[in-house]
């Protein structure tokens, strides 16, 4: 028995996401008293790999394949699988990202096994039960799975729990699975990445614009702010149904889930569907000139102010602040 | 072509989600359940893509009898029929393999889902159904094209997006962007209660999750205001207070 954590990686890099899920990763194997394996899949570099030991990770299972080089679904999902049942592994952990919502089902039904997706906190183990808390009702709550299954997928969300350096290297061996021909359906053409900006889903703090902002080109200052603080851009659902703002922006209900240290919403009156998107979030501000904004109840920080002069004053304050740090 | 949208009836985003039976049970007195926001997308770019002529749209969910309303709406939208198998939406594997079961024996060129459901959130039906009927699956898809027998299709990535050929059928789960979900006008709404809806019985499978419980997120405190005039206050507080910056 053993724990197996996919390391997912872009661009040959591991980033704070798939730490945090190597932590939890190792938790989880510290419950049972038993090994943690990681997998690493494309052109990731020794020490990279090797430095997935500070976290807890006792041996890295690397696939160097030209064919893997890049992320294929259902390719993925099976040298996953394949690994998990070379290492015995009975729990197996990745993040929650965009490419992991999509290998978590295909390895479920894979190894004949129950899935926690979205998982908030460690599993309990008590009395022969494993059960996971997750996130449910896009964030309105959460739900408690029992997962009765003798092989388990677990999927972290992001920035739900946090990186633990425990010191200490992996060893990196190589491992060759066999992956059918017909697992390269999917062909991908073409992969866009901005690497100067912060992806939303990860971001530690996000500063959020919503209609109170008027017009696009208001969003200027949100920008500033945003790189201020090393924040992603996020806006409400009528800014994105307006096409202010991108789709990929759009926080709540029907959007994305976030849930960074610091939401910061600016011009957004905070109906239930938009709460329902950030409620995950550590401390949230709100700055809106209307003091019955409902987003003021759920909030820990409040300016009631009119947003072209306050976000301009807090650019100032946190420029000072920098420069004082 | 034919596109199979596989649909959910969830409770209305509006709804404020309470428990019941010491927070084992979902409260769904007063709900208001509808099409999920997802599926409705999904909904309307397989019309857009059958129009003219071009093929059929069929839904199939799994539910019981108070699911039909979201069915017939889906009817309404456009689809040309519908399934619904009846039982209980146990979790995602039951499902996935009700309507991997019904692709077995009615295959479809495209099968469509929305990414997530509102209520579970798990999006895993895709990704299921393209592990049980050993068929591509993409998750979280922006946009969706046909040309020929090949999809090209972007899906979303953290801070970006790829760019896919996927020959058909494949399976996809679809996000804001691929298309604008569609009202239903009034000869929808007439036609939809005549279209066909087949109910049909589950198959058995064997389910490895249960839902036990039920929390609420952690209520937060009163919050602090700071004065319009010195937001300096407020860096001041989230550095020395919140510990966030």
């Amino acid at each position: 028995m053993s724990v197996l954590i996919y390391a997912e990686s872009a661009e040959g890099k591991f980033k704070k996401s798939i730490f945090e899920a190597v932590s939890y990763a190792r938790a989880v194997a510290d419950q049972t008293n038993t090994n943690l394996v990681a997998l690493s899949i494309g052109d990731v570099n020794t020490s990279e790999l090797i430095s997935l030991g500070k976290y807890g990770v006792e041996k890295v299972l690397n696939v160097s394949n030209e064919k893997l080089k890049n992320f294929v679904n259902q390719a993925y999902a099976s040298v996953i699988a394949e690994a998990a049942k070379k290492e015995g592994a009975d729990i197996v952990i990745l993040s929650n990202s965009f490419s992991g919502r999509g290998l978590t089902p295909r390895i479920g039904v894979k190894l004949q096994a129950g899935i926690a997706d979205g998982a908030v906190d460690l599993p309990e183990q008590k009395d022969g039960k494993f059960s996971v808390k997750k996130t449910a009702f896009s964030g309105k709550a959460f739900a408690v799975v029992e997962l009765t299954s003798a092989n388990k997928v677990i999927s972290l969300t992001p920035n739900s729990y946090k990186v633990i350096e425990k010191g200490g290297t992996a060893v990196v061996e190589a491992f060759n699975a066999e992956v059918k021909e017909t697992d390269f359906k999917a062909m991908i053409k073409e992969i866009v990445r901005s690497a100067d900006k912060v992806s939303l889903p990860d971001a530690e703090i996000v500063v959020s614009g919503g209609r109170g902002l008027k017009s696009p080109e208001n969003w200027a200052m949100l920008e500033e702010l945003a790189d201020l603080l090393g924040a992603a851009l996020a806006c409400s659902k009528p800014v994105s149904d307006a096409g202010w703002r991108p789709h990929s922006e759009h926080v709540g209900q029907t959007g994305i889930a976030v849930s960074p240290n610091l939401y910061i919403a600016v011009g957004i009156s905070g109906a239930i569907q938009h709460l329902a998107g950030v409620s995950s979030s550590k401390v949230i501000v709100v700055i809106n000139k209307d003091a019955d904004a409902p987003f003021f109840k759920v909030a820990d920080y409040g300016i009631v102010g009119d947003a072209f002069e306050v976000v301009p004053k807090l650019i100032t304050a946190i420029k000072e602040y920098k420069a004082s740090a | 072509m034919k596109v199979l949208v596989c649909i959910s009836n969830v409770p209305d985003t509006t709804t404020k989600i309470t428990f019941t039976d010491n927070n084992t049970q979902f409260n769904t007195s007063g709900v208001q359940f509808i099409l999920n926001p997802y599926d409705e997308i999904a909904l309307a770019r397989a019309i857009e893509l059958t129009d003219g002529g071009n093929g059929s749209v069929t839904v199939i969910n799994v539910g019981e009898s108070d699911t039909e309303p979201t069915i017939r709406k889906a009817l309404a939208i456009g689809a040309a029929d519908a399934i619904r198998v009846n039982a209980k939406p146990h979790d995602a594997l039951f499902v996935a393999c009700q309507v991997a079961e019904y692709i077995k024996a009615h295959p479809f060129d495209l099968i469509l889902t929305g990414r997530e459901s509102i209520d579970y959130n798990g999006s895993k039906v895709a990704g299921m159904l393209g592990e049980l009927l050993d068929l591509p699956s993409v998750s979280i898809i922006k946009k969706l094209d046909i040309n020929g027998d090949k999809a090209t299709v972007e899906r979303e990535i953290e801070g970006g997006k790829e760019v896919l050929t996927v020959p058909l059928p494949f399976v996809a789960g679809t996000a804001e962007g691929v298309a604008e979900p569609k009202i239903p006008n009034m000869r929808g709404i007439m036609s939809a209660r005549t279209k066909p809806l087949q109910v049909i019985e589950p198959v058995e499978v064997k389910t490895f999750s249960e839902i036990t419980g039920y929390k609420a997120p952690e209520p937060r405190g009163q919050v602090k205001l700071v004065p319009a005039e010195d937001p300096a206050k407020l860096v001041d507080l989230l550095h020395a207070e919140a510990k966030v910056i």
